[in-house]
């Protein structure tokens, strides 16, 4: 039993199924993070001081993440687009930078985190920490997930390429979109958490 | 696949059929992947789960009736850490009110509503083979049960299972016990089911539905389910962020739920602070008001149903009744803080929110009301899906309608914390809601063996369930009315003000343990008849809607050839038609 549109698109809503599938779990994604994010606000403005994030984190290195992982997602269109074309030897190219540069993004995170444990700093030590360690943290595990994905299709998923092009091209292009989300969530983390 | 919309027969699926005929007993039954397969696990779980919170509930109404008396046998099962000499201990009564609330809600209706009849009805009555991601929709099922084991297995921790209600209200649920962290784990896992589950419905529903199956042509249990998995998609993540913040708070030491200097047990918390008890309040309620309405809205759709199948007439108002229901959709999302009148949060906020609470109110009218004169000059059937569905309607009005003063800020005040808020809700969920699932299990029962239950033990168990949920509930609107407190472990036998009703605490009782008595022929008949049922065809109450095209039980993948609708869901008694019904999936 084979489910229709898994692949070619509905006429009459212009998708196939998993186009909708990953739409609808941003938005819920878009939840989850808002729900963080007003937390956020709410907390902060209910504090009667609140320290400003680059006094405690460090500016120049979540600079260089933001950059890390603004590169990682052209990377990742360059990666579908690939497939697009047909040349599934670059598509491996620009898929494995993808993964090496989310690598790249928690080695930094780690020397972040390891910095603060260091001197002292905790969940436990103040709101501003907790939010912070909070968000970073749920959004390092989408980081993770979206690299455990995206491994996913450079190696053993990528052997749908030989039986369907088409289908493997989609979850691609699928798998990009979460990640861009994850890129996107950070360029709103960075401002808010060490700019603010 | 020229025809927009068209589901055309794959050129696999004559090898594909074959190779599914090879599945083991594990693969077919366990971890399947066919929709009727897993919308009849999450129902058997769902009913499970049901009787389990029901029988906390016994035990609990045991003290409630008789405050200290030792319980006979049970008692002295339950050991000396919960029941020291028969007796109840009041952590042991919070464990119990805490996780009636949990099973019953996430565990208990939502399971056995959408991921049971959503699972085994949706896909049937648009016309699909399966869902739009059945490995997803087994996954979907395997979270649940995992979070349901892990709520089960946290009445085995120290200190037993949580104990903070099922609000979790902070800051006592950061501070009480092993339980509460058992609590938030089986918590997320719970949300991450609904999430995938509420991903799988929608897909399904926009993309599967058969040809010529229009939105306007949904039978009204597709919409509801429709709208139901929208606001499980959305609601259901704040409070996995809250369910992540309470954990925060209590394995990291963080305090986003904990104020400064807040003193526990004569000392001040050495904390941080600077945290926000109501942010937990806004967060559960964001997802826990439109909760209500998945609760109730799946339980409408079956009653439409079958409300129209046994009127023999189109529903009234077919299209009235889902306008109001997507709007009763997006507006359950701005109503929230009417569950938190009593926490002082300003004359501004609660204008805003009884206001929106009055608005929500119209459509659900709306919906009731074109149900109620869908009956209206009607030949009706009074077979026993009839029978429950048409008490839903009187029970959820008292229900619905003795909301209308808790969400005036005014009237919410003195009622808030008594026992007419537990009538209120409980006419919404169980005499509403649960009157609408054993509808549906009576009406679909057919499709999903090819038997009827016997009709003597359904009337049986109809009449007496009726009966008794009014026993239980509608004293409580007497007790709450007379300010008995809805928190207290004696049931209010310590206040003289409570003295000249607390006789109804034990009409409430009994009225519960003799319900319970009534679940018996429904038990007997729910098993029995997969044998010994009367054999039906494939569409015994004469139906119009496409699930009834197809075998019963349906074979994997449902349909011999796939159905297409040819006019609108509820074609009865058409003028001129040679029968009393046109089905939509007759040409």
């Amino acid at each position: 039993m084979d489910i229709p549109y898994t692949v070619e698109i509905r006429r009459d809503t212009g998708l196939n199924n998993g186009k909708i599938g990953i739409w609808l779990f941003l938005a819920s994604e878009v939840m989850l993070f808002g729900a963080l994010f007003a937390s956020y606000i709410l907390i902060r403005t209910g504090a009667p001081s609140w320290p400003r994030g680059d006094t405690i984190l460090n500016v120049p290195l979540a600079t260089l993440n933001t950059m890390v992982l603004i590169s990682s997602s052209v990377t990742m269109v360059m990666a579908w687009a690939s497939l697009k074309r047909h040349r599934f030897g670059t598509f491996r190219i620009y898929m494995g930078a993808t993964i090496l540069l989310g690598f790249a993004f928690l080695v930094v995170k780690y020397f972040e985190y390891s910095h603060k444990f260091e001197i002292g700093l905790f969940p436990s030590t103040n709101n501003f920490l907790a939010i912070y360690f909070t968000l970073t943290g749920l959004h390092m595990l989408h980081v993770m997930g979206g690299m455990a994905v995206n491994a996913y299709f450079w190696g053993p998923g990528a052997k749908l390429w030989k039986t369907n092009p088409e289908w493997f091209t989609n979850r691609v292009e699928h798998s990009g979109l979460f990640w861009h989300f994850v890129d996107l969530v950070w360029i709103f983390l960075f401002p808010t958490l060490y700019l603010l | 696949m020229s025809q927009p919309g068209a589901v055309a027969p794959p050129a696999s699926h004559v090898a594909h059929e074959a190779h599914h005929e090879e599945l083991g007993f594990w693969r077919k039954y366990v971890f399947s992947t066919d929709h009727k397969v897993i919308g009849i696990q999450y129902g058997i779980t769902g009913l499970l789960f049901l009787l389990f919170g029901f029988s906390l509930m016994m035990l609990m109404r045991w003290q409630l009736a008789y405050p200290g008396a030792a319980l006979p046998l049970l008692g002295r099962i339950l050991g000396d850490t919960r029941m020291p000499g028969g007796t109840m201990l009041p952590e042991f009564y919070n464990e119990l009110g805490a996780m009636h609330g949990t099973i019953m809600v996430f565990l208990g209706v939502v399971p056995l509503a959408v991921g049971g009849f959503g699972n085994f009805v949706v896909p049937l009555q648009i016309g699909a083979q399966d869902m739009a991601f059945p490995r997803l929709n087994m996954a979907s099922y395997w979270f649940f049960f995992v979070g349901g084991v892990t709520m089960l297995a946290s009445f085995l921790l120290p200190g037993g299972a949580a104990q903070s209600g099922w609000t979790s209200y902070a800051p006592l649920s950061v501070l009480a016990g092993a339980g509460q962290t058992g609590w938030l784990i089986g918590m997320i896992f719970l949300i991450t089911s609904s999430l995938l589950g509420a991903i799988n419905f929608i897909t399904t529903i926009i993309q599967l539905r058969a040809k010529g199956l229009t939105f306007l042509r949904f039978p009204f249990f597709v919409w509801t389910q429709f709208v139901t998995a929208f606001l499980l998609l959305m609601a259901f993540p704040p409070l996995e962020a809250a369910a992540a913040m309470q954990l925060m708070d209590r394995v990291a030491g963080t305090s986003f739920f904990l104020p400064s200097g807040l003193v526990v047990s004569g000392q001040v918390l050495t904390r941080a602070g600077g945290g926000n008890p109501l942010l937990w309040q806004h967060l559960f309620w964001f997802l826990a008001h439109p909760e209500v309405y998945v609760l109730i809205l799946p339980a409408m759709g079956i009653v439409a149903e079958i409300i129209a199948n046994n009127t023999r007439k189109p529903l009234w108002g077919y299209r009235s009744m889902v306008y109001s229901l997507v709007f009763l959709g997006f507006m359950s999302f701005i109503v929230w803080a009417h569950h938190m009148f009593m926490t002082g949060m300003g004359t501004a906020m609660a204008a805003f929110f009884q206001t929106t609470t009055m608005i929500i109110s119209i459509p659900s009218v709306v919906i009731l009301t074109a149900l109620m004169i869908s009956l209206w000059g009607g030949s009706i059937r009074f077979n026993t899906p009839m029978l429950f569905s048409v008490a839903f309607l009187p029970m959820f009005g008292i229900g619905g309608l003795t909301g209308l003063p808790l969400g005036l800020n005014v009237a919410d005040i003195p009622l808030h914390d008594t026992y007419y808020v537990i009538a209120h809700f409980h006419y919404v969920v169980a005499p509403g809601t649960i009157f609408g699932l054993f509808a549906g299990i009576y009406y679909w029962y057919p499709k999903a063996t090819g038997r009827k239950m016997n009709e003597m033990l359904g009337k049986i168990h109809f009449l007496g369930t009726l009966v008794c949920m009014n026993v239980i509930f509608m004293p409580m609107f007497i007790m709450g009315l007379a300010g008995v407190s809805r928190r207290l472990y004696d049931g209010g036998a310590g206040y003289a003000f409570a003295q000249p009703v607390l006789h109804l605490n034990v009409v409430s009782s009994w009225g519960a343990w003799i319900m319970a008595i009534f679940q018996l022929p429904f038990i007997f008949n729910f098993f029995w008849s997969i044998r010994h049922g009367e054999k039906t065809g494939d569409n015994p109450w004469q139906a119009t809607t496409i699930e009834w095209a197809s075998p019963s039980p349906p074979p994997h993948g449902n349909f011999a050839v796939a159905p297409e609708a040819y006019r609108g869901p509820y074609e009865y008694s058409v003028p001129g038609a040679a029968r009393d019904f046109s089905p939509q999936f007759e040409a």
